[in-house]
């Protein structure tokens, strides 16, 4: 069964995910309505668990929207929440996820586009991949 | 600090399987260090067993908890409501906090959620080193604060074995020789004349783990 409308929960940090996500508005372009926007102050601060509730609250599909590699404007948080996530993909083997539905991307601030862009790309892969086992 | 990692999911969900509601205890002591039972890790694991559940079609209602320091009966007590209902106790301590669940509630199985490991120190974030056995006769003072019986694979007492080449432990070459590092240590703080003290073998029958279960008793502290 597909589903219709995919359920994102995107966490974004404060340096950088979220402020491309606001350039989203102002380049006129549009996101799905099923995103769902967390913002953090920075992307180290995401943990293993949270990555998981997001799954098990419903989400179809996370995103963490965290600075370039060696750009991090905490320094290893973008590096920490990597390392966090090789973690959770192996968690998620083994509980029956897909590791589609958890995925990375390094934005700038001025990344509006990028934002967008790789949203609607989750978006699309995750219509493909089908709602999450939960539901 | 004791150290522990969490057991393979797989595993747990296997022995969790005949129960529909069960009790999660985690520990706030050693296991939380090293991130394997706190509080923290309570939450990710009861998520993660509810998640593996509900997608095989078998929904798992899980109580949360963690004890101060499960090895203490008077925390565990604190449990006593919480484990009233449950089918099943899952402890994400130490082997001594799932024993002391078991003794406090004799009625309900408790299963280990972690394999405890040793005791060692915290090397880096995320890497942690066995330094001690219990042995029961610590002899720290004559080896430079290093010890031979936790970090020689031989355990040897008296200097290094053959094997030791260029520093390093013949088992592995990522593995430093331990004596390689105790004459360093005692050539550091002007004690190397130990080196030359003969340490008697230890008496692995009367104060080891080999003389059966160990335990001490103060009776000034007995009420």
């Amino acid at each position: 069964m597909e589903s219709l409308s995919p359920r994102i929960v995107a966490f974004c940090c404060d340096k950088s995910g979220y402020v491309a996500a606001d350039m989203v508005g102002k380049l006129g372009m549009s996101l799905p309505e099923s995103l769902e926007v967390i913002r953090v102050p920075c992307a180290g601060r995401i943990d293993a668990f949270h990555m998981l509730q997001a799954l098990e609250n419903g989400a179809d599909g996370v995103l963490i929207f965290a600075c370039h590699e060696e750009n991090c404007q905490s320094l290893s948080g973008n590096l920490i929440v990597k390392a966090r996530m090789g973690y959770v993909y192996g968690m998620m083997e083994k509980i029956g996820f897909e590791r589609e539905r958890l995925e990375l991307c390094n934005v700038a601030t001025n990344n509006g586009a990028k934002f967008a862009e790789a949203v609607q790309r989750k978006y699309d892969d995750l219509k493909r991949l089908g709602p999450s086992p939960l539901k | 600090m004791i150290k522990a990692e969490q057991k393979p999911v797989e595993e747990i969900l296997d022995f969790l399987d005949p129960y529909n509601k069960i009790l999660l205890v985690g520990c706030n002591a050693c296991v939380a260090v090293c991130h394997a039972g706190g509080e923290k890790e309570v939450g990710l694991l009861a998520s993660a067993l509810r998640m593996a559940r509900k997608n095989a079609g078998k929904r798992l209602e899980i109580l949360e908890d963690c004890s101060t320091r499960q090895c203490e009966p008077e925390f565990v007590d604190e449990l006593g409501e919480k484990a009233g209902d449950v089918e099943a106790i899952l402890s994400i301590a130490c082997g001594v906090g799932v024993q002391t669940l078991a003794k406090r509630f004799p009625e309900i199985p408790v299963y280990p959620g972690v394999n405890t490991k040793f005791m060692g120190e915290t090397e880096e974030v995320g890497v942690w080193a066995e330094r001690c056995q219990a042995c029961g006769n610590c002899i720290l003072h004559l080896t430079g604060g290093i010890c031979p019986v936790a970090r020689c694979a031989k355990q040897l007492l008296n200097g290094p074995c053959g094997g030791s080449q260029e520093g390093n432990c013949e088992i592995k070459k990522d593995v430093p020789c331990v004596w390689q590092q105790i004459y360093d240590r005692l050539k550091a703080i002007g004690q190397l004349h130990r080196m030359e003290q003969y340490i008697p073998a230890k008496k692995w029958g009367q104060e080891s783990r080999d003389s059966g279960p160990r335990s001490i008793v103060r009776e000034d502290l007995k009420l």
